[in-house]
């Protein structure tokens, strides 16, 4: 099991900022999943002989944080906000158009692996609503036809 | 990143520095930064206690409690390490204020931190930040290692021989860890389930340890108080209710936007004159105040000050300073629906008040909203709703259910006019999900 080594300088700076190792589990659960792109067996038992923890008590850590997941996903991580403030200025037709254009429903990935589509709580882009995040990126005040734009950027990108 | 608004009414106190540069040392350096911990730095703890308590500054996450009241319950001795720590994740639908305090100026929360350390005589702060928001982590992470490389953060601050450590804390998506006692629990990385209290945090906190929690924004205010005195900041706001607030407008508004302003600003001018009132010739029909948690108000119930003290006795609360305006078209059943689906989701099933009462309500809101609705159910949410208040180790509970009963109560009508089989008037096919088999 390797992580880069920005991800080991990282780890190893953490772990000397609290007064127990277990401290670092969440965010560094975070930073494994951007590497490997999901939580896999092999990372979880990683973590847990680095941290002392049973893979239980890491399995039970991952399955309370929403962003953290043990299956694999999409190169981009499409996530529309249809809380409150997106509701009102649509965040609901924007994640029906993403069912329409994926052909997937939340939490689905589409057969070329390139997007997943999730529907989130909110992200904190109220006033700049309807909002969605692909990846860690924000993009805000959205109508279907920006949002299409958007996800066109990323298909090139990839190719 | 997020668009910034001006309006002529605002008092920047805390966003003074958005829009600046402020997120490099010097610039903020240049712009007053960092002043207020070497003046605190020359001040016994009990007086910058005082000079915090006598601002009137009030908790900005929601709660309201009087910051330098919550720094005095910190025992002065302590056999464990006390701490301070930023609640920066914030996830209260409606918020998206600290997300521009990060983003524009990460050092005032660093260096709020700091002075809440000196005052209760800590030497680790941590500033916790929701997983979402990389970006903002990033910058902060930046931030504090500029501040170690000048010598404002590690052994001998500001060669003054006090030690005082930050270090960047990152979360990975929960709202039930912004509650003080999870987001505790969060950082010692276990899942963000609530503590009992009492102990308080003040007393019994993170690894057993004095702790101060304060929002961002709260800390962020600090700084200001400390070099304007807690008179000029007491004197912005009315009684009790110091200082400014950052007000999230979002919804049907012309202009929505985070605002800075006066604390007891009108709320019926904050929607009509600040976020320039309702599009498209619609008509105003319910606002939620202070984020998805507080109850909701009508349109005869919006000429009120926004501060803490004149909302709670409008029948609401400030909350997080999240006002989200909604017009005619909005269909209240939905909208409770969804708030409700939110908290069912983010329940972290800790307290059985509220993991049952949310999905139970949930199951009925979807039931009414597809035109299923039982003409007992209208009752039955209230009767489930108030059962949670006040029966759960932390407020989530007590946060869905106290929008849901304003809404039931307020718009009753509309909860009758979706009974049996009637399609909801405000759209021909809810995209909401559909009714499940449930009888």
């Amino acid at each position: 099991m390797r992580f880069s080594d920005q991800f080991e300088k990282r780890f190893a700076e953490m772990l000397t900022h609290y007064p127990t190792k277990r401290s670092v589990l969440v965010p560094t659960l975070l930073y494994a999943q951007d590497e490997i792109g999901f939580l896999s067996d092999e990372v979880i038992s990683e973590l847990a002989g680095r941290l002392e923890l049973t893979e239980l008590e890491v399995r039970n850590v991952i399955s309370y944080y929403s962003m953290l997941t043990t299956r694999p996903r999409g190169k981009y991580n499409v996530q529309v906000c249809t809380n409150i403030a997106c509701l009102l200025r649509g965040g609901d037709e924007l994640f029906e158009h993403c069912e329409n254009k994926f052909g997937v429903k939340h939490k689905g990935t589409t057969a070329d692996g390139l997007f997943s589509l999730e529907e989130v709580e909110c992200i904190g882009a109220c006033s700049w609503a309807p909002a969605v995040q692909v990846n860690y990126d924000f993009h805000e005040n959205l109508t279907t036809e920006k949002l299409d734009q958007v996800l066109d950027q990323y298909k090139r990108e990839t190719q | 990143m997020a668009d910034l608004v001006s309006h002529p009414d605002e008092v920047r106190v805390v966003s003074r520095r958005f829009g600046q540069r402020a997120t490099n040392l010097d610039r903020y350096l240049e712009l007053d930064g960092y002043k207020a911990v070497q003046k605190a730095l020359a001040m016994q703890p009990d007086a910058i206690v005082n000079e915090i308590k006598n601002s009137g500054l009030r908790g900005r996450g929601g709660a309201g409690f009087n910051t330098g009241m919550k720094w005095s319950f910190v025992p002065k001795q302590s056999a464990k390490p006390k701490y301070v720590l930023c609640n920066g994740d914030e996830s209260e639908p409606g918020t998206c204020k600290d997300r521009l305090i990060f983003e524009h100026d990460p050092h005032a929360v660093i260096e709020g931190t700091v002075i809440a350390g000196l005052a209760v005589g800590s030497h680790t702060g941590y500033i916790y930040i929701r997983g979402e928001y990389r970006y903002l982590l990033e910058i902060m992470q930046k931030a504090i290692a500029d501040a170690y490389a000048r010598g404002f953060l590690g052994k001998n601050i500001f060669g003054s021989g006090y030690d005082f450590d930050v270090y960047w804390h990152g979360g990975a998506g929960a709202y039930e860890v912004g509650e003080e006692s999870a987001l505790m629990e969060s950082l010692e990385g276990k899942r963000g389930i609530p503590r009992i209290r009492p102990p308080f945090p003040a007393v019994v906190g993170l690894w057993g340890g004095p702790t101060v929690i304060n929002n961002a924004e709260t800390l962020a205010s600090v700084p200001h108080i400390l070099l304007g005195g807690a008179d000029w900041f007491a004197n912005l706001g009315p009684p009790k209710n110091g200082g400014t607030r950052l007000f999230c407008l979002s919804g049907h508004l012309k202009r929505p936007g985070v605002y800075e302003l006066p604390m007891g600003y009108n709320l019926k001018k904050m929607i009509y004159d600040v976020g320039g009132g309702i599009p498209g010739g619609r008509k105003l029909k319910a606002v939620v105040p202070g984020g998805s948690s507080t109850p909701l108000l009508t349109p005869d119930e919006i000429d009120v000050p926004m501060d803490f003290d004149s909302m709670m006795k409008a029948g609401s609360m400030l909350g997080s300073g999240g006002v989200v305006v909604l017009d005619d078209t909005t269909c209240m059943v939905k909208f409770a629906l969804r708030i409700m689906k939110f908290y069912q989701h983010e329940s972290c099933g800790w307290c059985i008040p509220c993991r049952e009462g949310t999905d139970w309500l949930k199951k009925t809101l979807i039931r009414f909203h597809s035109g299923g609705g039982l003409k007992k159910d209208i009752d039955n949410i209230l009767y489930l709703s108030q059962n949670m208040l006040g029966r759960t180790f932390c407020p989530l509970g007590d946060a869905a259910a106290m929008p849901t009963i304003s809404i039931v109560k307020k718009f009753r009508q509309e909860f009758e006019d979706h009974l049996e089989g009637q399609p909801c008037a405000f759209e021909k096919e809810s995209n909401i999900e559909k009714l499940p088999v449930f009888a």
